[in-house]
Order: C-alpha cells, then structure tokens, then sequence
C-alpha cells in the first residue's frame, strides 16, 4: 500500500518556489494498461507536480474529441476499474499526488465507500468529479471525509458567485477552474474568462485554484501561471500518444519533450 | 401550477419531485457539469414561472389546439375491442400535427426558449422524430436549430434528415461512442456546454437532468389530462388500466400523470424487448436494467459490471436508449406501475393487427404498447367483463416506420406480394 498524498502537498511546494503546479492528465488504459503508466511515469519524471488520471468512460459529455478517442480506445481495448486502480498505484509510488478524474456512474457502481477506500489503499489523492457538484454529491464527500481523501470540484465563467463560493468551501486539494465555456481540448488562445475565474474563486477561501483552458504550450503555460496556483494539461498530453500510434518509444519522448516545455513554461510566469 | 410547492418541496401526489428533482428522494437529481448549472437553474426557473402564467399556459394551449390539432380523440376501436373482449380505447396522439405525442414538447419548450429570449435551439434525434418536431417548432418560431443524430441513425432515416433539413434545421452527424441517440445526447450537451448563453437545448424525453424529466412531463400531460376527461364524458368511468410504450417514457408519462392518484386504475408500460430480454439485445430498461447515473439522472440503466453504458437494440428507434426517465424508475419502484417487455416481433404483429383491424398504421413504438394493452384488456375482460377498459396511448404514426416493415413482411412487390403471412402475424397479436 502507498499512502495517499493529498495534492494540495504539491501546491505547498510549488509555492515554496514562487511558481504554479503543472498537473498532467492522460486515461488510464491508452494505448495500454502497463503503457499508460510508463506514459504518466515519464510525465512524472520530466516535470508534472500532480497527475490526474482518467476513468475511461462510455459516456464523457465534458471531453472534446481527443480526450473522447484515446478513452474510447481504451475501453474497446477492454480496460476496467479495477485496471485504473493498478494505474493509480504505479503512478501514486512515484510520491507524486495522483487524482483519478472520474464521471460518476462506475463510481456508483462499484461502490461509493469500496471506491474510497480501495482508492485510498492504492495511494490515490482523491478523485476530480465533472459531472458532481457538491449539491448533489452527498455520498462522495462523506466517503472522501472518512478516507481523508481529495474532493476536486469544478467551477465555470457561469458560475455564479454563490455557487464558486460553496464550491471552494466544499473542495479539498484544490479547486477546478474550468475555465472556457466548452469542453476539453487544446486552443490556441488562452480564455479571458479565466483570470476573473480564478479572482473569484480565491475570494472566497485558501484552496488552490488550478485552471484547465486548453493549454498546450508552455507559452500559455506561463501565461496561466502568472494568475493560477496550477496549470492542468490534458489533450495537448493525449495528443503526443495518439500521434505515435504502436511507437511507445516515440509518444513517450513526445511527452517528455512537452512535459520539459510546459514545466518550464510554469516557472517562468512573473509572479 | 407547476411552482406550487409545498413547505418540504414536495407537491401533492405523492410522485411529484422534490426542489432538488429528485423523485422519492433516489430518482432524477443533476449530476452534471458545473458548467451548466447555470442554465438548468435558469431553465427551471423560466419554467415554474411560465407555468405560473395563465398567459404562458393559454397561448400554449392556443398552439397546441390551432397549430398542432390537439385535443387528438380519444378512439374506441371497435374491432381491435372485438378480439379482446374488453373495450381497447386509443389516444390518438398519431394524428397531431408532425404525427406524434412529441410536437406537445416542443412547441412547449420553443415557446419558453422564447420568453427565454434565446436565439437558438439544440435537439438530440435518434430516429428522427424528435428532431423533425424541433426543427418544426423553430421554424414556426424563428429559431436557429441545430440537431444532433448518430450517424449510424442518418444514415438509417435519411427521410427524416431531409426532413430536418427542408425545416432549415442543421443535422450534424455524431460519430462518436455507438454513433446512436445516447451519442447524439452526449454531443448535444457538450455543444450546449459552449453555448449555453444564446441556446436552449430542447430535450427530447422526460429523462435528464432537473428539470428536464417535470418540464417535459408537464409539457406532455395534457394526453392523459385529455383522456381521462374524455373518457369520463365519453364513457362516465374512469378506466380499468392506461398503457403506453416507454423508451425515454416522455408519451408514457404524458398519459400516466392524470391517473397516478387515481388508485383504481392500472398503469402498465411496455417497454422494447428486441430479440428477447434473455438474449441481451433489447432496451428494456426498467425490466433489466440496474440503477445508476446517466445523462444528468439517477434512473435504470443498461450498464455493464463497471457502469458503462451497454448498447440497447430495439427495432424502433424512438424506444432504443439504454436509460429512461427516472419518474418511471420511482414509478416502478413505487410498485405504483408496471413495465414490461415488448419484443420487436411481437410488437411488429400488433402493427399488422392494428393496420387491419382498424386501418391505422401505427409507429413501431406505440405498437408495443398496442401489444402489450392487448394482454392486459384480454385479462380485464375475463375478469370484468367486455365494459372492461383501457386506453392505450397511440403516440405515432407508422409512415417513418414503413421501410422497418416493408423489410420485416417482405412488402413491396406488387407481384409477388408480401413474403410473411400478415393475416397470421396478426393474428399472433391477439393470442
């Protein structure tokens, strides 16, 4: 068993150096079980503060086509829970804060409080929730207080101020901002929505906010870092494995090379 | 009278939704993007006042009775009665304009996208009844449209896409996932998610998330709300038992809302059974499916070991979704309905029935619950006599459906005539 390490470690540290957290995203199970781990390990070794590792889900109404390709190559490739949690241990052994980014239904189906705490036993920080806001997520927040693990909820440009504020009271290692009105996928101009975004989350409380708009370079990586706590990087991951299909090797230096970049991008912010 | 709450949220009738949407505090909720939180309060808001105005729910009901025909009739089929031995009433829903239940939700969520003040709408289509309504209710109200379709279902009702198109709506092919409506849903949200501020998206079923499953009910209840009082001038009894297909459940929940606290009347759903509920390829949701989450509901759902999604199969495409509105999930955990499984056959032999008993030629989807309400009438006449009835909810036509069964019976030839033996098809439905 690796104990859990809540990500807000991560934060602390990336404070401590005056600069944001990268946290890297990919699914579990693309293009394989044992290759999705290399995959994150490397992510890991060349510079992510905190991974998040997807859930491949059949119905994923907040992923953009990317994200939706590589899940979807892993669920055909018959990826299960149980295969997600083996990622999570693997990755959470590195000593790096490991999330599991999940729609909601095969938590419920295999179990809110065995989800908890089998997450838990394999070192997982907690659990990034799209499509729970913690109105209607009752049974995970009890599930994650008992197991002391991390809530990350999601805020939006159209939230309203109520809600980021009962957001943020709600969240544990940090706060989501989601931070174009759409879903995931690298763009090429950072969002104008974001920066408010992130002034109102901090408004209302001390929990890092970390925003995910589309970054892919570590120009905008940069640029996100100059006003968040942490810089989230998903498709523009996803991408480097799906343009090397059936060369492990070269996804894998695609990553370590975009890993380098976007790290460096997250130190460079005037802050 | 929709905003009318009580002090812990729950209206009278017991099978109403809380505040939060929840029905018996399980089914329905919002498990759903914080990004459109914002939309659906908005939603819910517009709704509970719209339904609130007596202007709002008069100019509705003006459209519904000049421009989409309604009340439709409440038919006693006479022959069908004959075979049964009990008195088979069919609401004709087949007859209003666009040949469906569905105009009455669209026209009723258009009409709010209005007062809304919103430009465009969105629509998920499978088979492409649902879109044909929208792009009809955007055209009669000048709204951009846009409708999402597997592309596996574009392809298999190109009718349909012209359809649309000839409405002006825009059809986008969905080739995600199984390319199918639960495909075209997800693509529609996540459309909805980037333009939430200038569209509404005009939900197709009484599923999804608060408020969706009460608005699109309310929308639609105006078929039992007609039939109940039509059979009590018609008749003087309320009746022995309401029956009506179920995929989404929009259609059945449109004719079980006026009954719900009527105790002595039978509520009984059919939903599609495929090849058979033990060969695993159906869509019988309630009867075979485990609760879980899907599309913003806690409802049944077909689902594997893990909770994903399992594709449904049913030869009618309007019925062919893997989840379904959760107000039947509490209803049929309430033991206050029944659902039971249809089988593409055995809902193609009440086709057959139906078009030559009564010279109606119903969508595939109501001929499940043709077949199914023949059961039941067959069992109350034996129990009550021939005065035994039942209204059964005819919420099609078959015109979409006739390339379904010219394949099924072999039709077309004028030479050859029919490959299957129709006169026994029918006759199968009744036995």
């Amino acid at each position: 068993m690796t104990a859990s390490t809540s990500t807000s470690v991560a934060f602390a540290r990336a404070r401590a150096e005056d600069r944001a957290a990268l946290i890297g995203y990919l699914p579990a199970g693309y293009p394989s079980v044992e290759g999705s781990i290399a995959a994150l390990r490397t992510m890991v070794e060349a510079g992510c503060d905190a991974i998040e590792i997807g859930l491949p889900y059949s119905d994923p109404v907040m992923d953009g086509p990317t994200i939706q390709a590589a899940a979807q190559q892993a669920l055909d490739a018959g990826v299960r829970t149980s295969d997600v949690l083996r990622v999570v241990e693997a990755v959470a052994a590195t000593g790096v804060p490991t999330l599991v980014m999940t729609y909601w239904n095969p938590v419920e189906r295999y179990g809110v409080e065995r989800w908890a705490a089998d997450l838990a036993q394999a070192g997982g920080a907690g659990l990034i929730t799209p499509d729970i806001t913690p109105d209607h997520g009752g049974e995970w927040i009890a599930a994650a207080d008992a197991h002391e693990l991390d809530k990350v909820f999601l805020v939006a440009p159209s939230s309203t101020d109520e809600r980021v504020a009962m957001t943020a009271a709600a969240s544990r290692g940090f706060v989501y901002a989601a931070a174009v009105m759409g879903v995931t996928g690298a763009r090429d101009a950072t969002s104008d929505l974001a920066g408010p975004l992130v002034r109102r989350v901090r408004a209302s409380g001390d929990v890092p906010v970390a925003v995910g708009i589309g970054v892919s370079t570590g120009d905008q990586a940069a640029e996100v870092a100059s006003y968040a706590d942490g810089v989230i990087v998903g498709s523009a991951f996803v991408r480097c494995l799906l343009d090397h299909p059936g060369d492990e090797a070269a996804g894998l230096d695609a990553l370590r090379a975009l890993t380098t970049d976007l790290a460096e991008g997250v130190r460079r912010a005037g802050r | 009278m929709s905003a009318a709450t009580s002090p812990q949220g729950v209206r009278p009738g017991s099978f109403e939704a809380d505040d939060r949407g929840y029905f018996g505090g399980t089914w329905g909720g919002r498990f759903m993007p914080e990004a459109l939180v914002a939309a659906l309060d908005e939603l819910t808001e517009a709704w509970q006042d719209a339904m609130a105005d007596e202007a709002f729910v008069a100019d509705f009901e003006r459209v519904l009775r000049d421009y989409a025909g309604t009340p439709s009739r409440l038919y006693h089929a006479e022959r069908l009665s004959q075979t049964v031995g009990a008195r088979v009433l069919l609401k004709r829903e087949d007859l209003n304009h666009t040949g469906a239940h569905k105009i009455r939700n669209v026209l009723g969520q258009a009409l709010l996208t209005r007062r809304m003040g919103k430009t465009r709408v969105i629509a998920e289509t499978g088979a492409g009844q649902h879109g044909v309504a929208s792009a009809t209710a955007a055209a009669w109200l000048d709204l951009d449209c846009t409708v999402y379709m597997g592309a596996v279902d574009t392809r298999r009702q190109a009718l349909n896409v012209a359809r649309m198109q000839l409405l002006g709506a825009t059809v986008v092919p969905v080739e995600s996932g199984s390319a199918t409506l639960k495909d075209a849903i997800n693509e529609a949200l996540r459309d909805w998610v980037a333009s939430v501020d200038h569209t509404a998206y005009l939900f197709g079923t009484a599923a999804g998330p608060h408020p969706f499953p009460s608005m699109v009910r309310d929308f639609c209840r105006g078929i039992g709300d007609e039939a109940r009082a039509q059979c009590l001038e018609q008749y003087g009894v309320l009746p022995d038992a309401v029956a009506a297909c179920v995929g989404g459940g929009s259609n059945a929940i449109g004719l079980f809302t006026a009954f719900l606290d009527d105790e002595g009347v039978e509520i009984h759903g059919f939903e599609p059974g495929g090849d058979g509920v033990d060969t695993g390829r159906h869509a019988a949701t309630i009867h075979a499916g485990e609760a879980g989450v899907l599309h913003g509901a806690r409802t049944f759902v077909l689902q594997d070991e893990d909770g994903q999604t399992v594709e449904s199969h049913s030869i009618s495409a309007g019925l062919d979704y893997p989840g379904v509105g959760p107000q039947h999930s509490w209803l049929a955990a309430a033991g206050r309905a029944s659902y039971t499984p249809v089988t593409d056959a055995e809902a193609m032999d009440a086709m057959a029935l139906l078009s030559r008993t009564e010279g109606i030629i119903p969508a595939i989807e109501s001929a499940h619950a043709i077949a199914g309400a023949l059961e039941v009438a067959k069992r109350l006449g034996q129990e009550k006599g021939p005065d035994a009835t039942v209204i059964v909810n005819l919420s099609g036509r078959g015109d979409k459906d006739m390339g379904t069964a010219l394949e099924w019976f072999g039709l077309g030839d004028a030479e050859e005539g029919p490959e299957t033996d129709l006169e026994q098809a029918a006759e199968e439905a009744t036995r």
